[in-house]
């Protein structure tokens, strides 16, 4: 159970990220000419600046490309990229692919919810992790393989996981 | 500049690299590369250089494909043959540069093989191990050899010249000469190149687009990742060629977003291209313009097939439509379009620069040339590889692949991804090409090769495979939507024991309904590992359904964790690890474990001292045990007399 300190500092940091995200939104916005063709590159720079996709940005995506509101969350809630919730600061995804699957990566992403004490799909209460199943990182000659931000680790065994993700935690 | 110019300084660089007296170091720095550790080896290179006073030209190159053994690491020493060492750790590299740079010892225990010319005392050539060997590099040609950021190292190994060519030649004749080799598409169905793009060509309409797929979405398979890391140029050729000949002068790169190191690659390239106008208004001063953006994916299967690629691309939900109309009559907003998969491109490269007729000489009847596959699973040797069409599974599991992983027995090889299947042994000596494949009830695929042994289920494949088509199927169409789901629910009645006869019967139906019925080709090929499965290992699916019993100890549900009375020695290192308390017994007591409360974590199987190896997994079978622990050594006599053998003892 997360204490109500944490879930308090929690909901600050929302606060401030949701006015940065309002004077950052302006700024990306500028670099794009409003054709329909641009949203999943705007919502993709979105989340990258935030690590999720606001509502509020996504009503003023909407008016700026001249789209439905709908059309926008369709295509937010369509891909997998993109989430609707804040993510956690470091995004730790196991690989569900084929190669990973007979080398074990249920034992992996097994270590890896143990470690953080969430399952696939869920932030820590103090947003500090997020952990994702994704299929595939195109490293399957190193399976088992794990990805944290843009960094591959390979031939992971759940000793490893461990490590890992202490060093990880280490970096804050 | 002309290319000719462009040509000669490409070449004057490439060699200054060459015959430099300053020795080379070369780091395989793809994605894989960088997985197993490079960009630690590529510090510790730096560092000691700096610290020894070392002079050497470090070049990140792309991968060569011996990924089992990265990170790799290459010298070239002035006057000596180039080094391939493999398995390097920042430690391994500072003693070599000691050794090799400084003293003048080249490590032969360290080496994988020399490249090129001349010999290394002790060191065999590397193209002449088994992994190599049967090996035929067209497309990989450049891969871990040239610097794939830097344009001049492809021109000055033959890019762009097939591309110049084709200027001077009339587009019908390009087509024609890609008809004339044989090539088909490689991003899986493998529909003929030639046709598809004189489909295009002749639509009606000044607008036209040509795409690359690079959304390579099959998991499992990296061959597509690593040739933009490692050559981004021979694509990029590719589609100058493809545009001129179709007459588009739009194009678009579609490539997914798991990619980073891939998509950075692309853009260098592009903006390398701009710089040397081969690209862009007026190309190379002629007539001819194309411009070319990268579109990122956002992580959705099925936007890797064609007609949902292009609604990505046009902003909307990737959402497959119908065909026809075919994307070469009507595709990105209306207009004609001609897509391509990224090792396609790279081909029609590499026969625009040497001939059809010189690409004919590989290959069999109706697959010509060479295919890339990324060869990984329960294989000593993971890695990709690049093969003449007509090689055997068992050549390149065996010869290439080195066998299987810890010397276990082979159980199945899987191609195609969630549209192929799993063959099993009978089909190790079939031909590898696009119509043995199909028949056989599998697919060529985009070239994932995943190689499965005996302790691989082939239900929990199924089921991972149905699992993953279910996740992604866009929901369109109700047979791929529900019927997806239907059949996972059936598999996962069968891996959790509570299969009943007439599931596989029932599977089999709703697979036919499920491939008839849906709209496009995820749900019509999602059925296939699952009907692969089930034809060639039948008795897999009985013996869960009938014994629930899975004999490769996989399906948790239908496994046990016993203690083995005669080998345990009472230590109670699993009883206190047991999450579960599970676990009853004490010091020189055997354990036994209480099968109500086990959960079937496996820990104590990890955790129990090799030296005991006390822990055993079962399935469909209860051994004999002592119900109640009992002192360590009285076990035999606990259990009622002397005949009885562990532990495979009915129930
Ligand atoms: C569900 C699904 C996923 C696909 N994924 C890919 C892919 O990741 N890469 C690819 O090149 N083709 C993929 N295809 C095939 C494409 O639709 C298309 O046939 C291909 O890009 C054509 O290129 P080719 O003729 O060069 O093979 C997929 C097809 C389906 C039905
Ligand atoms: S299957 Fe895990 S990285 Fe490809």
């Amino acid at each position: 159970m997360a204490s109500s300190s944490v879930v308090q500092g929690a909901q600050a940091l929302l606060q401030e990220q949701e006015e940065t995200i309002e004077e950052r939104l302006n700024e990306i916005l500028s670099s794009y000419q409003g054709k329909k063709e641009e949203l999943i590159p705007v919502l993709q720079q979105v989340q990258q600046v935030s690590g999720y996709l606001p509502e509020p940005a996504m009503k003023r995506i909407a008016k700026f490309l001249k789209l439905p509101e709908s059309t926008v969350f369709g295509v937010g809630t369509f891909y997998a990229q993109f989430k609707l919730v804040p993510s956690g600061r470091n995004i730790i995804r196991v690989c569900r692919g084929t190669a990973c699957h007979v080398r074990g990566a249920t034992c992996i992403l097994g270590e890896a919810e143990k470690q953080l004490g969430i399952k696939p799909g869920e932030s820590t209460s103090d947003l500090e992790y997020s952990l994702e199943a994704t299929a595939c990182f195109g490293s399957c000659a190193l399976a088992p393989v794990m990805v944290i931000s843009n960094s591959v680790y390979g031939r992971m065994t759940p000793a490893r996981v461990k490590e890992v993700l202490a060093n990880v935690g280490g970096e804050k | 500049m002309s290319f000719a110019e462009i040509q000669k300084r490409a070449m004057a660089e490439w060699e200054m690299l060459q015959y430099s007296q300053t020795p080379r170091i070369l780091v395989g720095a793809a994605t894989c590369g960088r997985a197993a550790g490079a960009e630690a080896v590529l510090r510790a290179i730096d560092r000691e250089l700096k610290q020894r006073n070392i002079d050497a030209i470090i070049v990140q190159v792309g991968c060569i494909g011996l990924c089992y053994a990265e990170p790799l690491v290459d010298i070239i020493k002035p006057g000596h043959p180039r080094i391939c060492y493999g398995n390097i750790t920042p430690e391994i590299v500072a003693q070599l540069i000691e050794d090799y740079l400084v003293k003048d010892n080249p490590r032969p225990d360290l080496a994988l093989g020399t490249i090129g010319d001349g010999a290394v005392d002790g060191i065999p050539h590397l193209f002449d191990l088994p992994v190599l060997k049967s090996q035929l590099r067209i497309i990989l040609r450049h891969c871990g050899f040239i610097d794939p950021t830097n344009i001049m190292h492809s021109i000055a190994n033959g890019g762009y010249a097939g591309f110049v060519k084709t200027l001077g030649m009339k587009p019908e004749e390009i087509i024609e000469e890609i008809r004339r080799s044989g090539l088909r598409g490689r991003g899986g169905a493998g529909f003929p190149t030639g046709q598809k793009w004189d489909l295009c060509r002749r639509s009606p309409g000044e607008e036209k687009y040509i795409i690359c797929n690079a959304d390579e979405g099959d998991p499992g398979a990296f061959m597509n990742r690593s040739l933009l890391e490692s050559d981004p140029h021979s694509v990029l050729e590719g589609m100058l060629i493809g545009a001129y000949a179709i007459g588009a002068r739009e194009g678009y790169i579609y490539c997914r977003a798991e990619y980073p190191l891939a998509l950075e690659r692309l853009r260098i390239a592009l903006r390398q291209l701009e710089e040397y106008q081969l690209i862009g208004d007026s190309i190379l001063d002629s007539d001819f313009s194309f411009h070319l953006k990268i579109k990122e994916g956002a992580g959705a299967f099925v936007c890797g097939e064609e007609t949902a690629l292009m609604a990505s691309i046009e902003g909307k939900r990737g959402m497959p439509r119908s065909r026809p109309p075919f994307p070469a009559v009507s595709g990105l907003w209306g207009k004609p379009t001609n897509i391509n998969n990224v090792e396609t491109w790279a081909s029609i490269a590499a026969i625009m620069q040497r001939g059809a007729t010189w690409y004919t000489g590989y290959g069999t009847g109706k697959s010509k040339g060479t295919k890339t596959f990324s060869l990984v699973g329960k294989v000593e040797r993971t890695g990709l590889i690049e093969v003449p069409f007509g090689i055997t599974m068992r050549q390149i599991i065996y010869e290439i692949g080195g066998g299987i992983l810890e010397g276990k027995r082979f159980k199945a090889v899987q191609t195609g991804g969630p549209s192929g299947g799993c063959l099993p042994s009978d089909f190790l000596d079939t031909p590898v090409d696009y119509d043995s494949l199909t028949s056989a009830g599998s697919i060529m695929g985009s070239g994932g090769m995943i190689v499965m042994d005996e302790a691989t289920c082939m239900v929990d494949i199924a089921r991972f495979f149905l699992s993953f088509v279910q996740l992604e199927s866009c929901g369109k169409c109700i047979p791929c939507r529900w019927g997806t789901q239907q059949m996972l629910d059936i598999l996962e009645d069968i891996a959790n024991g509570r299969g009943r006869p007439g599931d596989i019967e029932l599977l089999q139906e709703l697979a036919e309904s499920v491939k008839d019925g849906s709209l496009c080709g995820l749900g019509q090929t999602a059925p296939n590992p699952v009907l692969t499965s089930i034809r060639y290992f039948r008795d897999e699916y009985k013996a869960h359904i009938e014994e629930k019993r899975c004999s490769a100890l996989v399906c948790n549900a239908l496994v046990s964790y016993y203690i083995d009375p005669d080998k345990c020695q009472g230590c109670v290192i699993c009883l206190r690890s047991c999450p579960a308390g599970a676990i009853r017994g004490g010091k020189r007591v055997v354990h036994v474990i209480d099968q109500d409360k086990c959960t079937k974590c496996g820990t104590c199987l990890n955790v129990c001292p090799p030296r005991f190896a006390a822990v055993v997994k079962a399935s469909g079978e209860r051994p004999a045990i002592p119900e109640e622990p009992v002192a360590v050594g009285l076990a035999s006599n606990n259990r009622g007399g002397q005949q009885q053998v562990w532990p495979l003892q009915a129930k």
